[in-house]
């Protein structure tokens, strides 16, 4: 009886005062909802900025052959023919944390199509070369594994081989020839620019590893193998793998070989990752504070106003007991109400927002459940701390209060 | 028959700091039922300290009180609040109504604390039935700011009265009023006395002490005077007087 006619009382309270109530409910609804929108476009964004970080071309392993020495000289990285297709193809079965894997044969070569001929760099890759450089297709398609396997005679080629030797029309399905050999254009890659160095990317011929090695540079070992790691938390880890599986694969000898990875890059990535995190937190904290203050306020004001309240129901008979659990129950109502409105309304405006963007919606579970428990906190605690001073006075002086 | 009030020895001193008020200073006093006593004196005679005394809520620095039998010095603050909750009805100067509630739901707050009080039916049905005892059922639905100053006391009246209290208690109840709405809310206190309800008024206008039966002067903290009133003021005579007046002045216009 005492319990439900309290829930009475709380309810004709809320009741009577709309405006106080709407008004104690926006608080937390603006707390709520500030610190999920913030939050939730603020990973938006970060997710956003690591994607284009990671559009460089993100955890990628490069392995070398050794050195090759002779008569005094040494010829660094790359010249000594140590490294075979067959070790690619251990590292994409046995390492789980390799997902892309291209074995890699580099030379110059002349090329004529069209009447015309440049000088430029021509690759043998694997399919995955694009995806291990995170570099798409302006027209066309890449060669497939079928191409590797049969050594077709294909190519994808770069924009300014379009240029230079394709000015006015789709190279697609056109013949270029390498060493005079005629090799099919299948593919044309986004342009890519200069590099950091100042080199032009876009200078580039592909072809399937296989055609290269037996068909133009006529060799048997591969200059390089790229590799792709899942995550940059793996980098390391995947790094390890391989120079063990080498190690192993060459039975005690010497190593003759050597693994690098993008440190400047992951380094450049984990930075922004982390910043991006740092700014999230204090956008996250400082829409806490503002929100809490918020609640905090218009609590301690409608308590004050409302000693005058709590000395009548003392007077009448009410225990102090019967006073703090109807504030209590007021204030749980206020605020788990304000609280779903202001999900609803922090994910609804973050969805909005990141529409007009473009960016990709995040919203974070955990700022919802934080965001919420630390507003309900909030309004419970400043709705019953002054209710349960007033409480604690005699009835005769809370009716006096002014 | 014992009596309803037994106050023997009443001290109560205020300590504000340094200075110590000794507002009531020694009251012994009896109330039996059915009775309608005034009690008068100036400002600061210690007449509100006494009420509040009476009240239960304000509790004295020395002294016993006996309500109903019940010594209420070896009471803690819920079993206070209980007391007031059943045995006592309170009527204030400056009203206090909850505001921005009906009538109605004012009259019904004392009988949703405490127990034993009945269903919500039950509850507002007796609510009702004590807005009626003081003229106010066609208001119920009205809230204290839609109603005048003497109808709003009258549902203080009214929900002073709905737990059937042993002693009504109106601190100062004319003090905001005109003077006919004065003779209205004394015609209703008159009424209910001649009910069986015990009242216990503070009051500081001696027209108004002469509709009570027993008049009690406090000055300085002690009871100076302790009178029954002869010839006493009848709230239908003194209105009926009222309204003659005011239509001879309306004729001589």
């Amino acid at each position: 009886m005492r319990f439900t006619s309290t829930i009475i009382i709380a309810l004709r309270a809320l009741r009577r005062n709309k405006l106080r109530s709407m008004l104690t409910a926006l608080g937390i609804i603006i707390g709520v909802g500030a610190v999920i929108a913030m939050v939730s476009i603020g990973n938006g964004a970060k997710a956003q900025v690591e994607a284009q970080v990671a559009s460089l071309g993100q955890n990628v392993i490069s392995i070398f052959s050794g050195s090759f020495t002779g008569g005094g000289m040494r010829g660094g990285w790359g010249s000594a023919p140590t490294l075979t297709v067959e070790d690619a193809e251990a590292i994409a079965s046995s390492v789980p944390g390799a997902i892309a894997v291209s074995p890699e044969v580099r030379d110059r070569n002349q090329i004529l199509a069209n009447g015309l001929n440049w000088n430029t760099q021509v690759n043998g890759e694997s399919p995955d070369y694009p995806t291990i450089r995170s570099w798409g297709m302006a027209s066309g398609s890449m060669f497939t594994e079928q191409d590797v396997r049969s050594v077709g005679k294909v190519a994808v080629i770069g924009k300014t081989i379009v240029d230079q030797l394709f000015p006015n029309e789709d190279p697609i399905g056109q013949t270029l020839r390498i060493r005079n050999i005629p090799f099919k254009i299948v593919g044309v890659l986004a342009p890519k620019g200069f590099n950091l160095f100042g080199q032009d990317q876009d200078d580039v011929v592909l072809v399937p590893y296989t055609s290269h090695m037996k068909r133009l540079s006529r060799r048997t070992n591969v200059s390089s193998i790229l590799v792709q790691a899942a995550t940059p938390e793996v980098i390391e880890k995947v790094q390890q793998e391989i120079t063990d599986l080498l190690t192993q694969r060459r039975k005690g000898k010497e190593p003759d070989f050597t693994v690098r990875n993008q440190v400047e890059l992951a380094q450049a990535a984990t930075a922004t990752t982390k910043t991006m995190t740092l700014l999230l937190g204090a956008i996250a904290g400082v829409s806490l504070i503002v929100g809490g203050i918020g609640i905090m306020n218009i609590m301690l004001v409608s308590v004050t106003e409302r000693t005058r309240e709590i000395g009548i129901r003392l007077a009448v008979g009410a225990h102090g007991s019967d006073v703090l659990l109807q504030f209590l129950i007021e204030s749980i109502i206020l605020s788990s109400l304000g609280g779903i409105l202001g999900i609803l309304l922090g994910v609804g405006s973050s969805q909005l927002i990141s529409s007009l963007n473009g960016w990709p919606v995040l919203v974070s579970s955990t700022a919802v459940i934080v965001a919420f428990v630390f507003s309900a906190a909030v309004g419970m605690f400043f709705g019953f701390y002054p209710a349960r001073k007033a409480a604690q006075l005699d009835p005769i002086d809370a009716l006096r209060y002014e | 028959m014992a009596p309803v009030v037994q106050l023997q020895d009443i001290h109560k001193t205020y300590d504000s700091g340094e200075v110590k008020v000794h507002a009531v200073r020694g009251v012994t006093l009896n109330l039996h039922k059915g009775e309608f006593m005034a009690v008068m004196g100036a400002s600061g005679s210690g007449k509100s300290t006494l009420m509040n005394t009476l009240g239960c809520l304000d509790r004295p620095t020395r002294g016993t009180y006996l309500l109903d039998g019940i010594d209420v010095a070896k009471l803690g603050r819920n079993e206070l609040a209980d007391l007031r909750n059943e045995k006592l009805g309170f009527v204030f100067q400056g009203f206090n109504l909850l505001a921005r509630t009906t009538a109605l739901e004012n009259v019904e707050l004392p009988m949703l604390y405490g127990t034993g009080h009945g269903s919500p039916g039950e509850i507002r049905e007796r609510a009702l039935h004590c807005l009626d005892i003081v003229g106010l059922s066609q208001r119920a639905d009205h809230f204290p700011s839609q109603l005048s100053g003497g109808q709003q006391q009258r549902v203080a009246i009214a929900r002073a009265l709905v737990n059937q209290p042993q002693v009504l208690l109106a601190d100062e109840p004319t003090g905001n009023l005109d003077s006919k709405t004065s003779v209205e809310i004394m015609g209703v206190f008159q009424k209910l006395n001649e009910e069986g309800i015990t009242i216990v008024m503070v009051t500081h206008e001696l027209d108004i002490a002469h509709y009570c039966k027993r008049n009690l002067i406090m000055r300085d903290g002690r009871v100076v005077s302790d009178i029954q009133v002869e010839n006493r003021n009848m709230a239908d005579v003194e209105m009926q007087k009222l309204l003659t007046a005011e239509s001879n002045a309306k004729l001589t216009d």
